[in-house]
């Protein structure tokens, strides 16, 4: 129980920009300001990772970033919380149909919260995390029955191992590193979660 | 109630130098994460913010704890596992009262620990904050042995529990070694300009440098290891100040408040700056201050004796 | 008298027949079994010894028995004598034949003015000086016979795998190993004679073979490189033995006679010791304006001189430098057992007659503690800047040396228990770390820093030896950090200020260039293959003596301390009316070895393991997965480099060379300025025919 009460009380962030046009990140940045001061809630904007339990993303996917949002998603120790901000970020929002544009964060990894709003506002941004909160606590509670998050594939080029003492990659059979970055399937993965392919042929019409 | 316990090859355990060790041990972590508490406050109203709780640091270490166990590779928690015992043992030798000098060695050797935690991981990060903390190890520690050497000219002994009970002010012949050992003491505290190795505000330079590649656990024991440092670390400037008697006692603790008050402003008034100012500032200031204070007192000793 | 005759001539003989064994396996099983005995015998001497007072086995009171045979002390130690003179002067012709050679004149000038000074000096007046004891042990000698005995022999046997594999590598011209075996054990066998000689002649030809074998072991290789700094140290130690040559004369020359009976000259360094400690009580209970008796202050500079440029003090140091061209047991040899600490053997020896009470007290004291100290801060601020790990060693070992040099100048008891102690632990772990790089080097290919990283994938067990040398040698609670503990008290209470201030800066120096070597080491670095079984068998046994050596002697020093360190410093200071002999408390040091043990075990208990989950290491999200790169542009695998601080555009080894070496150049200066004034004082007083 105190455990589950500590990490509402102490919600460490993550802030990764997709393809934002910084609108959002102005928005997320002024949370820390003197005026919405979010550290009231015991919460530091810390970039890194392996110290965060939020994980808040600004802008839409895009095919460079796919393995970037992965990495950062799978990087986080559990319990964790994603929270996309802004409609970028929850849909693709006007950069949808661009060329590169994947769509919204839930593209790639599972989102615990969506705070649209172009650009977000940041009493938005705070509620959602706010928000994001009670779902740590859950997966807080789900983590103390051994029911964590699943890691998501398609992270590294080097994948579907372990890692041994060293740090050294063990690759689960032979030859099953893949190379994922590379290459974006357009079938749905293991988590259910949908990769676009590349380029489309609809979006060379439309081009 | 001071009676000696046993002795041991010349030392002697009072009652108070067993009670002050295990007050240590057991109410330092709390004495240092309410410092933290108070600290991350203080910085807030500074910048006219409300700032978090009080107790939020003891919310952080709870939550690291219930966080889950992971880690990169199988040789890092042994570090930092060494680093809290070290740091521990230190602020036992100071609080028993035992040899400075000693205290101090272990120190550094609890600091190196820490050191090599960072380069054990083999990541960019870490290894940037590892090298830069050693930066900073090299920078104080001329500092922090000149002022024991320096409590000895004045109270003729490195053992702590003579040091307080001396009938020698410290402060009067060591002023040069105060003011030293405050600017030094921004860079143990991990405060602007001196914050080069794991600050939180460097996420963009170095992530979190040294603790890059912490999580969960390990980094809630090595939060904790920083409690029971800066706690002697806030014990070492009483020093300065301690007479064995009440009012310079009440002195010596006012000075404290007031000290932590002046790094905390020196914190929030600082950006931090390159590590060639660290470096060279730190020797400058121990140079000249320390140095200058231990040849004055060397050569007014001769005199203060008479 | 046996044993003691035994342990120099048993090195000696077997340096002979390694001469001509051209076979592995018959010099394997040769250095094997000398190694062994001489180790054996080594400890065997001290131990026995330990609980006696000075011993003087070869004395004309008492003579000598040898294998139940009586020797007459006189005539034989004539005959050593003249013996030891037609080697000299053979010795010189050698060098100078070299010097034509390789057209270097200084050596050949050198050479040239010390050896016909001597042999006059030795026919005249040497001739007629009775000397007493020739031979005299105190503990600090058996400390000195157990360092070189054990240390040395075990630098033998592990070069027999060593030099294998070295011939290997340098395959081109004729296998020399005879010669280089030759060479190591005339070595030690010079290293102990030196050490027991009370006769200053007797003393000063063991000194010049150490310095020839030196010469030609640095010089083994051959190559123009190795040629030209083997003549570099040559020279440099010439000129320490000309200085020595000097203090033989003047000690010699001088008519003794301020306390008591009259003595015409005399070459014995227990006389000398005793002559000037009996002043300096004097001075100080009387209250005189100088310490040290004039004549005995010169005869002290001149040797401490010959101490100084053999232990490699700024600016002398780059011999010692320059001997890295060497292979590395030569190394190893050195800097740990041999030469080096027979730099700083004559000079700690000399410690009851410098000493410098205050600031004021200019005596030689004063600028053999300057230079130690100076030494000692810009050394190891000079170390930063190395990335090769031979480097990094070779400063190190002049910096730990000038903090033995400065130890030594200050003089008090305090300051030379720590002294010892460094000379001990210097000794003990620098072999270990020497022969460490030397396998690593033989087995990844580079002695570079940077190229050490993982090393705890490749070569485990080696690494764990490495981590135990370098922690040895700078981090609490190991040896070499109590014993800079210890100076520092030491200095603190002899009241030596601005030495405070060169050891606090040294120290921080210190920290620094070892830390991130032992950072390099301890990094887990992935995919690292495990290629330790190529080192040779003989070297395992060697490098995990010395490691369990490393740590017994720091476990065991409190007791070592009682029974051996402080009865000589009694019998040296006792007089000096010292009270105080240990700097740091007993209790002190049962702390510290309870925390050696502590980390032994928390190591053996907790280290590798782990039940976390391994996740791969943070490389701002573009991290291949292998730990070993990362995603850069053009979705291209780039590897990380991860590189150590080196610092060089603060601290630049040249300018720390050339400020070290200036400043302790116009120490020099100062002091032969005033060593003339004192030539013409002697000159004055041997003309009125002694004061």
């Amino acid at each position: 129980m105190k455990t589950m009460a500590s990490i509402t009380k102490s919600p460490w962030i993550i802030h990764y920009d997709g393809s934002s046009c910084n609108g959002c990140d102005i928005e997320v940045l002024a949370c820390l300001t003197p005026m919405y001061d979010v550290e009231r809630f015991g919460i530091i904007n810390t970039g890194n990772p392996k110290h965060a339990d939020i994980f808040l993303v600004t802008g839409s996917v895009n095919e460079q970033n796919i393995p970037v949002v992965k990495q950062i998603y799978n990087q986080m120790p559990n319990p964790k919380v994603v929270v996309a901000i802004g409609i970028c970020a929850t849909s693709g929002g006007i950069f949808r149909d661009c060329y590169n544009i994947i769509g919204g964060i839930d593209k790639v990894i599972p989102v615990d919260v969506y705070v649209p709003g172009c650009a977000a506002r940041p009493e938005a941004i705070i509620d959602g995390v706010v928000k994001g909160l009670g779902v740590l606590a859950e997966k807080q509670a789900a983590l103390a029955k051994g029911i964590a998050d699943p890691t998501v594939s398609g992270a590294y080029r080097y994948e579907n191992g372990t890692y041994d003492g060293d740090g050294t990659f063990l690759p689960e059979e032979e030859g099953d590193t893949v190379i994922a970055a590379a290459e974006p399937q357009s079938t749905d993965d293991e988590n259910g979660l949908r990769v676009k392919p590349a380029m489309t042929e609809e979006q060379e019409v439309d081009d | 109630m001071d009676t000696v316990l046993f002795t041991f090859y010349g030392y002697e355990l009072h009652v108070s130098y067993l009670v002050g060790a295990v007050l240590y041990v057991v109410l330092a972590p709390f004495a240092g994460g309410l410092i933290a508490g108070i600290d991350r406050k203080v910085t807030a109203r500074m910048q006219g913010r409300v700032g978090p709780p009080i107790l939020q640091p003891f919310y952080d270490v709870a939550k690291l704890f219930g966080k889950e166990k992971i880690t990169v590779n199988n040789a890092q928690d042994f570090y930092v596992m060494c680093t809290l015992i070290f740091m521990v043992i230190s602020g036992v030798f100071f609080f028993s009262g035992s040899n400075l000098l000693m205290m101090i060695f272990t120190l550094t050797a609890a600091s190196i620990f820490l050191v090599l935690a960072g380069y054990s991981s083999n990541s960019p990060y870490a290894q940037i904050g590892a090298e830069r903390e050693l930066l900073q190890m090299m920078a104080y520690e001329p500092m922090v042995l000149l002022s024991a050497v320096g409590f000895y000219m004045a109270c003729g002994s490195f053992n702590v529990g003579d040091i307080v009970m001396s009938d020698a002010f410290s402060f009067k012949y060591l002023i040069g070694m105060f003011i030293g050992y405050l600017f030094i003491i921004t860079i143990k505290l991990r405060k602007s300009p001196f914050d080069l190795s794991m600050s939180h505000h460097a996420h963009q330079e170095l992530v979190k440098g040294l603790t890059t590649e912490f999580s969960g656990r390990t980094l809630g024991i090595l939060e904790i290891s920083h409690w029971y440092e800066n706690v002697f670390l806030l014990g070492f400037i009483f020093l300065f100040f301690a007479r064995g008697s009440l009012p310079y006692t009440i002195l010596g603790v006012a000075v404290v408040i007031v000290c932590y008050f002046v790094e905390i402003l020196i914190d929030n008034g600082y950006a931090r700056m390159k590590w060639q100012f660290t470096i060279k500032s730190a020797w400058i200031v121990t140079l000249i201050f320390g140095g200058g204070n231990l040849f004055v007192l060397y050569y007014l000793q001769p005199i203060l004796a008479r | 008298m046996g044993v003691i005759t035994l342990l120099i001539l048993i090195p000696l003989i077997v340096s002979l027949v390694l001469l001509g064994v051209k076979s592995d396996k018959a010099r394997g099983s040769i250095v094997i079994a000398a190694g062994i005995a001489i180790a054996a015998l080594s400890v065997y001497f001290a131990v026995s010894n330990f609980g006696g007072s000075v011993l003087k086995p070869f004395s004309s009171v008492d003579g000598v028995e040898f294998f139940g045979k009586y020797f007459e002390a006189g005539p034989l130690a004539e005959v050593i004598g003249n013996a030891m003179l037609g080697i000299e002067v053979a010795l010189a012709i050698l060098i100078i034949g070299l010097g034509i050679k390789y057209k270097k004149i200084l050596a050949i000038l050198l050479s040239l003015i010390s050896t016909p000074l001597l042999v006059w000096f030795e026919l005249t007046k040497g001739h007629e000086i009775a000397v007493g004891d020739y031979i005299s042990v105190d503990k600090f000698s058996l400390i000195m016979v157990l360092i070189i005995g054990v240390i040395g022999s075990a630098i033998c046997v592990f070069s027999l795998g060593y030099m294998k594999d070295f011939s290997h590598h340098h395959s081109e011209g004729k296998d020399r190993r005879p010669f280089f075996f030759f060479m190591m054990f005339l070595f030690l066998a010079a290293m102990i004679g030196l050490v027991i000689s009370n006769n200053m002649v007797w003393m000063f030809f063991f000194w010049e073979i150490t310095t020839l074998c030196s010469f030609f072991l640095i010089g083994y290789t051959k190559t123009p490189e190795a040629v030209n700094n083997s003549f570099r140290a040559l020279i440099i130690n010439l000129l320490g033995g000309l200085a020595f040559v000097f203090a033989i004369v003047v000690a010699g020359s001088y008519t003794y006679g301020a306390f008591g009976g009259t003595t015409n000259g005399s070459l014995e360094l227990s006389f000398l010791l005793d002559y000037g400690s009996q002043y300096k009580l004097a001075a100080t209970t009387q209250g005189y304006a100088q310490t040290t008796e004039p004549i005995v202050g010169l005869i002290a500079v001149l040797l401490a001189f010959a101490g100084i440029t053999k232990a490699a003090q700024m600016p002398f140091n780059s011999w010692l430098l320059g001997a890295m061209v060497a292979p590395t047991p030569t190394s190893a040899l050195l800097h740990s057992s041999t030469m080096v600490k027979a730099g700083v053997f004559l000079i700690v020896k000399l410690a009851p007659v410098l000493g410098v009470s205050n600031l004021f007290d200019i005596g030689p004291g004063f600028f053999v503690t300057i230079i130690g100290g100076v030494t000692f801060v810009f050394s190891s601020i000079a170390a930063i800047s190395q990335s090769n790990a031979k480097r990094v060693l070779a400063y190190s070992t002049v910096a730990n040396l000038g903090l033995i040099v400065a130890c030594a100048g200050i003089g008090t008891a305090e300051a030379v228990w720590a002294a010892i102690m460094l000379i001990i632990f210097h000794a003990v772990t620098k072999s270990l770390l020497f022969l460490c790089v030397g396998t690593v080097e033989h087995n990844i290919g580079s002695r570079d820093i940077e190229d050490m990283d993982g090393l705890f994938g490749r070569m485990p067990k080696l690494a764990v030896f490495l981590i135990i040398g370098i922690a040895a040698m700078f981090l609490a609670p190991f040896g070499m950090l109590i014993s800079k503990w210890a100076a520092l008290q030491s200095f603190v209470d002899s009241g030596n200020v601005w030495v405070i201030l060169a050891l606090v800066f040294g120290s921080a120096a210190t920290l620094f260039y070892w830390t991130k070597w032992l950072g390099k080491m301890t990094a887990v670095v992935p995919d690292r293959i495990n290629i330790e079984d190529k080192v040779h068998k003989t070297e395992w046994g060697i490098l995990g003596g010395l490691s369990a050596l490393t740590l017994g002697v720091t476990i065991t020093f409190p007791f070592f301390s009682k029974s051996v360190v402080v009865p000589y410093l009694t019998d040296a200071f006792g007089a000096l009316g010292e009270t105080t002999y240990e700097a740091l408390r007993m209790d002190n040091l049962i702390i510290m070895m309870i925390m050696v043990v502590l980390i032994i075990v928390l190591a053996l208990l907790f280290y590798g393991r782990t039940e976390k989950r391994i996740v791969p290491i943070y490389m701002a999200g573009t991290a291949a997965g292998d730990n070993l790169t990362y995603v850069g542009s053009m979705q291209k695998d780039v590897p990380i480099q991860l590189r150590n601080w080196y610092l060089g555009d603060m601290f630049p080894e040249r300018l720390m060379n050339r400020i070290g070496g200036v400043v302790n150049g116009t120490v020099f200066a100062i002091v032969f300025g005033y060593m003339l004034y004192w030539s013409v004082l002697l000159y004055q007083l041997l003309r009125g025919g002694g004061a």
